[in-house]
């Protein structure tokens, strides 16, 4: 049997009479990339929100690497190799871009010294920040602090890395050099859920796709497949798919 | 291509003349019976005891985002063990100040587990009225003198030194010591792996948590490290008065509000704010505490001009306009290839 990087069990989650997570199941071999779709408040963000800990399900349960981590927090979730990149940055603001990079590698990933420097300017160098090493976080622009949420994941060295909404904003020459890194770290046998708008990013990396709305999965399989089911281009109707 | 020709580093020119000039300083103060008059050394004394509890009151609300109105708790307790500990137990006065630190860490495991429960501003009220109930208690201990305090005993006073010159120059000594130890621990934990945690913590706690750091902890670890150290600057202040009272030690104005005045005019969240944070108070405090209450009021409208039109205080000017770190916590990434060409990597 593959062991599971991650399976998800009947999440439920509800704020008041709005339902974000609906009897929410699915699980991820190690090692594979999933990629998520659903329309905007489908309650996609909060799904990683339940499986990082930073938010408690009302029900059901959350095992990483065949642990029941249910009731254990985001800071020991992270230590025990789970990694995200926030949609809306949240970035160290008085802290330098190499010193968000040295928070994530020093206390994630437990690395130390001259080792924790030279992993950290790599990945910077692989998320083109390595230029903007010195500058305080506070001072980005959103792309650059969407590309610091990427670097910051990266230097966790997770062994599941979730990705939320990195790829919007780039440009084309930008998105092909993202699909790279993403594609490399996939080949490097890290797990990965990605959840992306532009879906055509989200196709060239993922093994399988995951459709989500009101909190609820609703189509799960084979990417080009998926896509075309009917319930899936009716969600997508008037949104642009631009696949 | 590849990072091989990038170095980091964690000094820079002015971090170095700074500690050229610091450790000058700290000769020269180190000094100061050769050349300062009595009531000189008493006022640098008092002001290296102050430096030391603003360099603390900023660890915890500049760093940990622990905003304390109730530090005078620990002021008034390591003021009443030093007491304690040389009455009742026979100690001598120095080493019953390092007890005061060692029992007011004691303290304060309890506390915080009681205070942590507390978020924002009902934090800053509850640990003031944990410095209320400390002051209450010992005000109930008739033994220390109960409601109306106590003196230190003569015989303990002459155990200390031979004579009183010699005793003021050793407290002098102790609280030039304290406030360089409390600086270098402060620097040296803020510089360490944890500090840079801390510091990601002052800035974005739900990425901080996210990134495997334990924020509960680090901050207890915090308030209970900063307790001790700020009973064992009581313990000074009050071998330096020789004599405590419930109202004197457990003051909010005298151990609070002005330190929190010193942080926040000097730039909080920085280390070299509560320096130039304590320089400017005694500046104010000797030039203008004649004047009664408008001296009062006039320390009020600093701190109202300050917060209006520099909320990251004096030291915030200085860095933003400079860009400059006396201490250097940071991390720059330089390149390495030209040794005498150290070229920063900023916005290219």
């Amino acid at each position: 049997m593959v062991s599971e990087a991650l399976r998800l069990e009947n999440l439920n989650k509800a704020f008041g009479a709005v339902t974000v997570a609906d009897q929410l199941s699915y699980g991820l071999k190690t090692g594979e990339a999933l990629g998520i779709i659903g329309p905007n408040g489908a309650g996609k963000t909060t799904m990683f929100d339940l499986i990082t800990g930073t938010q408690r399900a009302d029900s059901g349960r959350v095992l990483f690497d065949g642990r029941d981590v249910t009731r254990t927090g985001a800071a020991e979730r992270c230590r025990a190799g789970m990694a995200r990149s926030f949609q809306v940055p949240q970035p160290f603001a008085g802290l330098t871009v190499f010193e968000n990079a040295m928070v994530a590698a020093t206390q994630a990933a437990n690395m130390r010294g001259t080792a924790a420097e030279r992993h950290c300017l790599q990945i910077l160098e692989q998320t083109q920040l390595l230029n903007k090493a010195n500058v305080q976080a506070g001072g980005l622009t959103l792309l650059e602090r969407k590309r610091l949420e990427l670097t910051r994941a990266l230097c966790a060295r997770p062994k599941l890395l979730l990705l939320d909404e990195i790829a919007g904003g780039l440009t084309e020459a930008e998105c092909v050099s993202l699909i790279d890194t993403i594609k490399n770290i996939h080949q490097s046998g890290v797990s990965i859920i990605w959840i992306e708008h532009v879906v055509h990013a989200l196709l060239a990396v993922v093994d399988r796709l995951v459709v989500i709305n009101f909190g609820a999965k609703i189509a799960e399989g084979n990417p080009t497949d998926t896509m075309q089911l009917p319930e899936v281009q009716e969600i997508y109707l008037g949104i642009a798919v631009d696949a | 291509m590849s990072t091989d020709h990038l170095q980091v580093k964690r000094g820079s020119r002015a971090s170095f003349v700074a500690t050229i000039i610091g450790l000058i300083v700290l000769a020269v103060l180190i000094a100061a019976p050769l050349w300062a008059g009595r009531a000189d050394m008493r006022l640098m004394g008092e002001l290296f005891l102050y430096l030391s509890l603003a360099c603390l009151w900023n660890l915890m609300a500049g760093y940990a985002g622990l905003v304390s109105v109730g530090q005078q708790a620990y002021v008034g307790f390591g003021g009443y063990m030093l007491f304690a500990l040389t009455i009742f137990a026979g100690v001598h006065p120095v080493v019953a100040v390092l007890g005061a630190g060692v029992l007011a860490a004691l303290i304060a495991v309890p506390v915080a587990a009681l205070v942590f429960r507390l978020r924002g501003a009902y934090f800053a009220i509850g640990t003031w009225v944990v410095a209320e109930v400390f002051r209450l208690s010992f005000a109930q201990v008739s033994s220390l003198g109960g409601g109306s305090g106590t003196s230190l005993p003569v015989s303990i006073v002459k155990s200390m030194t031979s004579g009183r010159q010699a005793r003021e120059w050793l407290s002098y000594w102790l609280a030039l010591g304290l406030a360089v130890a409390v600086i270098a621990a402060v620097f040296l934990f803020l510089r360490s792996r944890r500090g840079l945690a801390l510091s990601a913590i002052r800035d974005n706690e739900l990425a901080a948590a996210s990134l495997g750091i334990n924020i509960w902890r680090t901050k207890f670890v915090v308030y209970v490290v900063t307790a001790a150290l700020t009973a064992m600057v009581g313990a000074l202040i009050f071998l330096q008065k020789l004599r405590i009272s419930p109202d004197a030690a457990f003051s909010v104005n005298d151990w609070t509000a002005f330190v929190i005045f010193i942080v926040v005019i000097g730039g909080i969240g920085s280390l070299e704010g509560p320096i130039i944070g304590t320089l400017v108070f005694f500046a104010l405090r000797e030039t203008l505490s004649d004047m009664g209450t408008i001296y009062l009021i006039a320390l009020g409208l600093v701190a109202i001009i300050i917060m209006l039109k520099a909320p990251q205080g004096l030291w915030g000017i200085v860095r933003k306009r400079w860009d400059l770190q006396l201490f250097p916590l940071g991390y720059r990434v330089q390149q390495s290839a030209t040794p005498d060409n150290h070229q920063q990597l900023h916005d290219k």
